[in-house]
């Protein structure tokens, strides 16, 4: 390993890369553009659900129970109706996502001591928020139901009665915003396709221009070329990674709580490893756009989907579970998450610490010995 | 070290799947040295200058570059060579003095050398007015001599030209040769290849190279006298064009073309075709014609040696 050599190609591939404005973009721009519109548009916090209503009873009882829906958050009441024929419309058209019908005898039923049917049609064509939706509905009705209950119990004991208290305290992020919880995963998601694509081009440029011919009839040794054109692509991916921390913090409001310095460290392994993979892909290919389509499709689909950043790995079937050991960002997210929101160290950290380290350890030397010298 | 600016290979073959690249050749250079590698496109010229300098390795054979052996010290020749592909293979975008710069370090150049060569590189290419260019904003020509400046850099003791002149201007090509024979004389050995036949009145030695096969070797004027077994005619007459298809069915001429405004025909033996060429013109009542013996050129030498080889090796098929 000659420092020499090392340099002279970094300093080539960093003259390369600023004069190309397409890989400049690339490198800086993207990453930025991405980190904002996803932090903005990724919102999986579900409020303000659109909820029509047609209340067939219209009674003092039945606009009390309404109120309910009227005062949450999570519900926001777009219009009474009085026929099925507007709330199907109104579903269709996806402007509601809920209709509500609360049936004739609604109050009389209620003082009689009757079941009281109250009907809640839902869209589920999106199952996940539908689901989520149907949680939120459940919740307020029995809530309702539990007061009339206290009440009933009141008026005859005179006593008040004490049902099973839930105090419930929520950890590191109290308010649910999802994006606490998306910011770090989705750095993991840039650095990993941002990394990738960038030098999946670097050495299939340099067959595809037949300069690697010329480099090949030069003692530069593989290491030396690989580690050459690996540095100045790191310094973009830890300038992209500074760059989306402080997004995060600035933009969106996202606190770094845990250790900058161990959030460096292991984000440069990680960093490593994603570079080392589009290079890899490059060797392989010698083709810029084969290997710039590859370095998408790996480096994209299974951190967007296998990571756990967008799907709970735990909800995935058991094959498609054991798949995602395989993706380094699941362990990157872990950390990203970790230091983030819990400020936890390496001593809980440390697995997929490891793990992380192992893959990048793995993939560079696969890369190094994939990288031959010669043409045939 | 007498033998640090030689090449000698033995039995050299490349095969890629079934087709025979270079069949076992054998040759060698000697220091200082001009070699010309000549050869049509696709007879191997570019494959065998590749083995050479360790960019792609031979299926079989042996051979050595500058005393290293070229199997196992590829490492070692790589530092004392310069190659300058056929394809120009320079960053497009880089400046000029960037690319030299890149090169001098990949060479690992004295730093304190490295202005100095940087400069004498600049001015035996002539690129005085374009080092801040961006190469690819250079015509061919000079694209070429920085290719050839970024070869050197490193000062080595041979240096491997594939057809450094294809797509060149005459001028260019001219300055070019000049540069060569500067090299040469100074000690570099030059292995040049080149299907331009004009050309390889300039190299010291040639061989040429045929459908993977070396079927002739020497100086140009041994090719011209030992080698060229047929003898060439020029014959003058007026309206050449329309007596060519009667002079090639000739029997014994082996090959006629026009040249400018006389008929070249190769012939094997000489007396018994110029009486069967005068006999054509006599019986139709032509006297205004002449025809004589001429020195072959290396065209006609090289032409004359690859129709030869074809019909042996079209005969030794057929029986």
């Amino acid at each position: 390993m000659n420092l020499r050599r090392v340099s002279a190609i970094s300093r080539k591939e960093f003259i390369q890369i600023i004069r190309d404005p397409r890989s400049l973009a690339l490198a800086i721009v993207i990453p930025m553009i991405l980190i904002v519109l996803f932090g903005f548009a990724l919102s999986l916090d579900i409020d303000n659900i659109p909820l029509a209503i047609w209340d067939r009873d219209n009674t003092r009882a039945s606009v009390d129970f309404l109120l309910n829906f009227k005062n949450s958050k999570y519900f926001q009441i777009i219009g009474y109706y009085d026929n099925y024929r507007d709330l199907q419309r109104l579903i269709d058209s996806g402007k509601a996502m809920m209709a509500m019908v609360i049936e004739k005898d609604f109050s009389q039923d209620l003082l009689s001591g009757r079941p009281a049917p109250v009907q809640l049609i839902l869209d589920g064509s999106d199952s996940n928020t539908a689901t989520i939706a149907l949680g939120y509905a459940n919740a307020v009705v029995t809530q309702y139901n539990t007061n009339i209950i206290l009440n009933i119990m009141k008026k005859y004991t005179k006593e008040n009665p004490t049902p099973v208290n839930l105090q419930s305290r929520i950890w590191f992020n109290p308010d649910f915003q999802s994006k606490l919880f998306i910011v770090p995963g989705l750095i993991a998601v840039i650095i990993m396709i941002i990394s990738s694509l960038l030098t999946s081009l670097t050495v299939a440029r340099e067959w595809e221009r037949g300069t690697m011919e010329q480099l090949i009839s030069t003692p530069v040794r593989r290491a030396e070329l690989l580690l050459g054109k690996f540095l100045p692509y790191f310094a973009i991916g830890f300038f992209d990674l500074i760059m989306s921390v402080l997004l995060g913090v600035f933009a969106f409001g996202v606190p770094m709580r845990g250790s900058v310095i161990l959030l460096l460290i292991l984000s440069s392994v990680f960093l490593t490893g994603a570079l080392t993979q589009g290079m890899l892909i490059s060797i392989v290919t010698k083709n810029q756009r084969t290997a710039s389509q590859l370095a998408i499709l790996s480096s994209f689909l299974p951190t967007f989907l296998l990571s756990g950043f967008t799907y709970e790995i735990f909800n995935m079937p058991k094959v498609v579970q054991a798949l995602t050991f395989l993706i380094p960002a699941r362990y990157y997210i872990i950390i990203l998450r970790g230091i983030y929101l819990k400020a936890v160290g390496l001593d809980v950290l440390w697995r997929p610490s490891l793990l992380l380290c192992i893959f990048a350890f793995i993939i560079v030397s696969v890369a190094i010995r994939k990288f031959k010298k010669k043409i045939a | 070290m007498p033998e640090n600016n030689t090449v000698a290979v033995t039995s050299l073959e490349k095969k890629f799947g079934n087709f025979t690249a270079v069949n076992r050749i054998n040759f060698e250079v000697s220091g200082g040295e001009i070699f010309g590698f000549l050869g049509p496109n696709g007879a191997g010229k570019s494959t065998t200058i590749r083995m050479l300098c360790g960019i792609i390795s031979p299926t079989s054979g042996s051979g050595k570059v500058g005393g290293f052996d070229i199997i196992k010290e590829q490492g070692k020749i790589k530092q004392n060579i310069g190659y300058m592909s056929q394809r120009f293979s320079l960053y497009d975008d880089l400046t000029v003095e960037e690319n030299i710069d890149f090169y001098s370090g990949i060479y690992r150049v004295p730093k304190d050398e490295k202005q100095a060569r940087k400069e004498k590189i600049i001015g035996l290419a002539g690129l005085e007015a374009f080092r801040h260019r961006l190469t690819s904003t250079l015509s061919g020509g000079w694209k070429q001599r920085l290719a050839l400046g970024c070869a050197i850099i490193h000062k080595p003791k041979i240096i491997f030209l594939d057809e450094p002149t294809s797509g060149v201007d005459p001028i260019t090509r001219n300055n070019f040769w000049a540069i060569i024979k500067d090299m040469a004389r100074n000690g570099i050995t030059v292995f040049v290849t080149t299907h331009y036949m004009d050309e390889a009145e300039n190299c010291g030695r040639m061989a040429l190279i045929y459908k993977g096969s070396i079927i002739a070797m020497g100086t140009p004027e041994e090719m011209k006298t030992k080698i060229m077994k047929n003898t060439v005619l020029d014959i003058r007459v007026a309206k050449g064009e329309d007596w060519l298809d009667k002079i090639e069915t000739l029997k014994g001429v082996e090959e006629a073309a026009l040249f400018g405004v006389s008929i070249h025909a190769v012939v094997k033996d000489e007396r018994a075709a110029i009486d069967a060429i005068k006999d054509i013109f006599k019986r139709s009542g032509l006297k205004d014609y002449k025809v004589t013996k001429i020195k072959a050129t290396l065209e006609d030498v090289f032409v004359s040696l690859i129709e030869d080889y074809d019909k042996e090796h079209d005969e030794s098929k057929k029986s």
